[in-house]
């Protein structure tokens, strides 16, 4: 072949190409910075200002008889409305999302599996509001049962379902066939192969994928003000009656004109947030140590 | 180490009585195979639920409403005779999310490129998780900060942009409101934009991760510097995928409710007005109205909510549907 | 336009794994020289480091030197876009961008050089018939390269190569993907590119090697985990008739590997 085009006109272009992708370095650089930006902001703003309102009494009494305008009271029945509705959203959605996910990774070939698999992941797009609307027609309205923490775990469930089957049939589907077949090879049942090879050797995973899930779902507001409808005494019952919550305990004081309301809402916003990054942190270091383990 | 143990049951079961051994494990297969289909059927059969629900639920409603559900902008449900619409709130939710995603969307997919392509991938994993934190973020607490933090920050950057800009639609104050705190759908779209980042961008990058890495090495023996790889190898094979996930964050930016509720100044007006206070969307009306509302009110709610899972569920559907059409069905926790 | 290469204790790492071990030899321009030896001996390694595409892999590294004519490509003043569009490559698996016609990417590398638009279509022409596709694809330049067949993409991927005039051009088992038909067209096309590249070809196919190279090197490692060293260098004909070391011979008649 001959030379079509002189090698300088490669030379002076190269110069511009050159900065080009300097420029986009930089911009997807900074990209990436201003992502970030939101989450530096929101997570140290929010510890500035609530750790200073931090107090005994304010993790051991509820909101009873403390007026919007004063000091004091503290989110004793937010929290425990949280961790009930939260565990027995868990209880509901864990096993739930399991099972499916063990349908969809031991199982899962036929027509049913496909459509299962894209529905799942449809629901990841339900809206939090529209969780709690279902929960509130169907328990609280539909069954006559009132509001109460049930309400709030069923819309709660409803929204971990899809997060739990997507990681872990993501997980199951990552355990190597060599270890199934040596069950098989042992004379095992398949069910005998899931639940006592399967599982235990996905363990690590499904652990993680279970706390990114219930990170996620600890902070949702949307649903509980339909279902739990928030209260300010200590209603330790989550089957009957209103409940407190720590987003709806956050929620109703940020909407307060007064000072001492937004300061409690600060306080319960840097406790929430402290939970939730804490086990997310947790479960991803659950991750590196496993993959630590593979790698040695 | 298991292995020996399992031998040794299996010896002994087998010495027991062999054939009634294996019908009782064939039992257990069909039982446990059942149990996990049914648990498939019952996911399908919650979904279902929903929309039965909320279909049930909302009929009252709109029987009764004495104007067109449809487009109608005021919302008095509870008056008589009730006149309500989700005109203006279905318009205030999409032109939120509108922004938000105009926001948001080269910013996640620069940070999605950067994390995958510009770092080193042990570091871009770690990088990726830090942003995969943003979406465990309570929405409640970027309504707070939201609210308090953004609202008064940005006060005197939508002022001006409504001064110098404000020959522009978008940007135009006609009453001269931006003097003062605005909590309008410009700070809103901040907001959600934050919010939606780590979903587009997760998704983003599994996409990324999924390009057949011989066609970057295509584009890097070419001698392309490192973005014309971006350009030519990359986004070019992922850009399907990429479609996908924008989808995927406007369908959340549609249905946030709390950090809207919190920060978003309320009204029912229909206008392009970013930087102004006010407007109005369907979650964000459900959960201020919620409490107050009457019995035909919350039914109206309710209507307003199947009209929300309707615009939802089709972005959604569509973009998952993109997605595994790109071939990559993405897989984080988070999005 | 070519260009002799010599490799100067070439060693290439992954991490702190090392898997070619300091390799010199001197490849003279305008010949084809085969690189043979048992799977995993690091020959694609030392391949990619000539053009330095080793180093995009995370953790990968590369001591020694590698000089093209004199100019040594690891040195700090020389830029790695001009290293890769003096030394072009082709991969192993055919990878045209599949969301490109056939014309563009012939183009890809030309456009990105800054050649003038007009001037493109007679490159892209040339290119193609240099590598004997251009009768096959010519009244379906605009269509995607993904339709085409493996063999003729792997053609199409030597033109894109081809077509911003490099002075080198690697080879990674560029046949290994293919059927014999094709594998022969490939081989057929070898011949005739040296006549204006200096060539280097990557194969573990000895009556490969022995068909198309004037220059053959053996490399190989002395047991799992050990990295990759050059064994015996030689005239392809030399070597594969009178191997000078005992572990060529032994690999030649298919003894190991």
């Amino acid at each position: 072949m001959t030379t079509a085009t002189p090698l300088w006109v490669h030379r002076r272009r190269y110069r511009r190409r050159r900065w080009t992708a300097r420029l986009a370095a930089l911009a997807v650089g900074s990209a990436f910075l201003l992502a970030v930006v939101p989450l530096i902001l929101v997570l140290t703003y929010t510890i500035a200002r609530g750790l200073p309102h931090f107090s005994w009494v304010f993790f051991t009494h509820s909101l009873a008889g403390v007026p919007p305008s004063q000091a004091g009271g503290g989110i004793a029945a937010a929290t425990i409305g949280s961790l009930e509705q939260v565990g027995l959203a868990s209880l509901i959605g864990l096993p739930l999302g399991l099972a499916v996910a063990v349908y969809l990774a031991e199982y899962g070939t036929g027509r049913l599996a496909t459509v299962t698999r894209f529905l799942v992941d449809v629901m990841t797009g339900i809206p939090s509001i529209v969780a709690g609307l279902f929960a509130y027609t169907f328990i609280v309205i539909s069954l006559h049962q009132g509001f109460s923490g049930l309400a709030a775990a069923i819309a709660l469930s409803l929204l971990m379902v899809p997060i739990i089957v997507r990681s872990a049939e993501d997980i199951l589907a990552g355990i190597p066939r060599t270890l199934r077949e040596a069950g098989y090879a042992l004379g095992l049942r398949r069910w005998r192969v899931v639940v006592s090879i399967v599982l235990p050797a996905a363990r690590s995973g499904l652990i993680t994928g279970a706390m990114l899930a219930v990170a996620r779902i600890a902070g949702e507001t949307a649903p509980l003000l339909l279902t739990a409808f928030d209260n300010s005494y200590i209603n330790a019952n989550p089957f009957r009656g209103q409940q407190s919550a720590l987003p709806l305990f956050i929620y109703n004081q940020a909407q307060q004109a007064y000072q001492p309301a937004i300061d409690r809402a600060w306080a319960a916003a840097a406790t929430l947030v402290l939970a939730i990054t804490g086990i997310y942190i947790i479960a991803r270091l659950l991750t590196l140590r496993k993959s630590g383990a593979h790698r040695v | 180490m298991k292995s020996p143990m399992r031998v040794g049951t299996r010896e002994t079961h087998d010495r027991a009585t062999p054939r009634a051994q294996t019908r009782r494990r064939a039992i257990g297969d069909v039982l446990f195979e059942r149990s996990v289909w049914l648990a498939a059927c019952a996911v399908l059969a919650l979904l279902i639920a929903v929309a039965a629900f909320l279909v049930w639920r909302s009929i009252p409603a709109i029987r009764q409403d004495s104007a067109n559900f449809l487009t109608t902008r005021t919302w008095l449900p509870d008056d008589t005779p009730p006149v309500f619409g989700v005109a203006a709130i279905a318009f205030g939710t999409a032109l939120s999310a509108t922004v938000a995603l105009v926001l948001a969307v080269p910013v996640a997919i620069g940070s999605a490129i950067f994390v995958t392509q510009y770092v080193p991938p042990r570091v871009g994993v770690w990088l990726g998780y830090c942003l995969d934190l943003l979406a465990a973020v309570p929405s409640v607490v970027y309504g707070l900060w939201g609210m308090l933090w953004l609202v008064p920050a940005m006060t005197p950057i939508q002022h001006g942009l409504a001064t110098t800009l404000g020959f522009l639609p978008f940007f135009a104050d006609p009453q001269g409101l931006t003097r003062q705190a605005s909590r309008s759908i410009f700070v809103v779209g901040i907001v959600l934009a934050a919010m939606i980042i780590p979903i587009i961008a997760a998704v983003t990058r599994e996409v990324i991760r999924q390009v057949d890495p011989g066609l970057r090495e295509a584009a890097w023996a070419l001698g392309a510097t490192r973005w014309e790889m971006v350009r030519i190898a990359i986004l070019p094979a992922s850009k399907l995928g990429i479609a996908g996930a924008v989808l995927l964050g406007l369908g959340r930016a549609l249905g946030e409710t709390i950090a809207v509720a919190l920060v978003l100044g309320t009204s029912f007006a229909v206008d392009f007005h970013l930087l102004v206070f006010g407007k109005n969307t369907i979650a964000a009306n459900i959960a201020t109205q919620f409490a107050e509302a009457g019995s035909l009110g919350r039914s109206a709610l309710i209507a307003s909510g199947l009209v929300l899972f309707a615009m939802t569920m089709l972005t959604t559907l569509l973009a998952r549907a993109i997605i595994y059409r790109s071939g990559s069905r993405e897989r984080s926790a988070f999005a | 336009m070519s260009r002799r290469i010599e490799l100067h204790d070439l060693s290439c790492y992954y991490g702190n794994r090392k898997v070619v071990d300091r390799i010199t030899m001197t490849i003279e321009p305008k010949s084809v020289t085969a690189i043979i030896g048992p799977s995993g001996c690091g020959k694609s390694t030392l391949l990619r480091a000539i053009n330095r595409l080793h180093e995009t892999l995370p953790g990968a590294r590369v001591e020694g030197r590698v000089l093209l004519d004199g100019d040594n490509i690891y040195d700090r003043s020389i830029d790695v876009v001009d290293v890769r569009r003096i030394v072009g490559m082709v991969f192993q698996r055919p990878n045209p961008f599949p969301t490109m016609s056939i014309h563009d990417n012939v183009a890809a590398g030309l456009k990105l050089a800054g050649v003038r638009r007009r001037d493109l279509d007679d490159i892209v022409e040339k290119a193609l018939i240099a590598v004997h596709l251009w009768n096959e694809v010519k009244d379906r330049l605009r269509r995607p390269a993904s339709a085409l067949s493996g063999g003729q993409q792997q053609r199409l991927c030597i033109a894109r190569a081809i077509a911003v005039q490099p002075e080198v051009l690697l080879m990674d088992e560029p046949c290994s993907a293919l059927d014999p038909i094709s594998t022969l067209a490939i081989e057929d096309l070898i011949a005739e590119l040296k006549n204006d590249f200096t060539v280097v070809i990557v194969t573990h196919n000895m009556q490969q090697a022995a068909r198309v190279s004037d220059m053959t090197a053996f490399v190989t490692v002395d047991g799992p985990g050990h990295p990759g060293r050059l064994v015996e260098y030689a005239d392809t004909k030399t070597l594969f008739s009178v191997p000078a070391d005992k572990r060529t011979e032994d690999y030649i008649t298919g003894r190991v590997g």
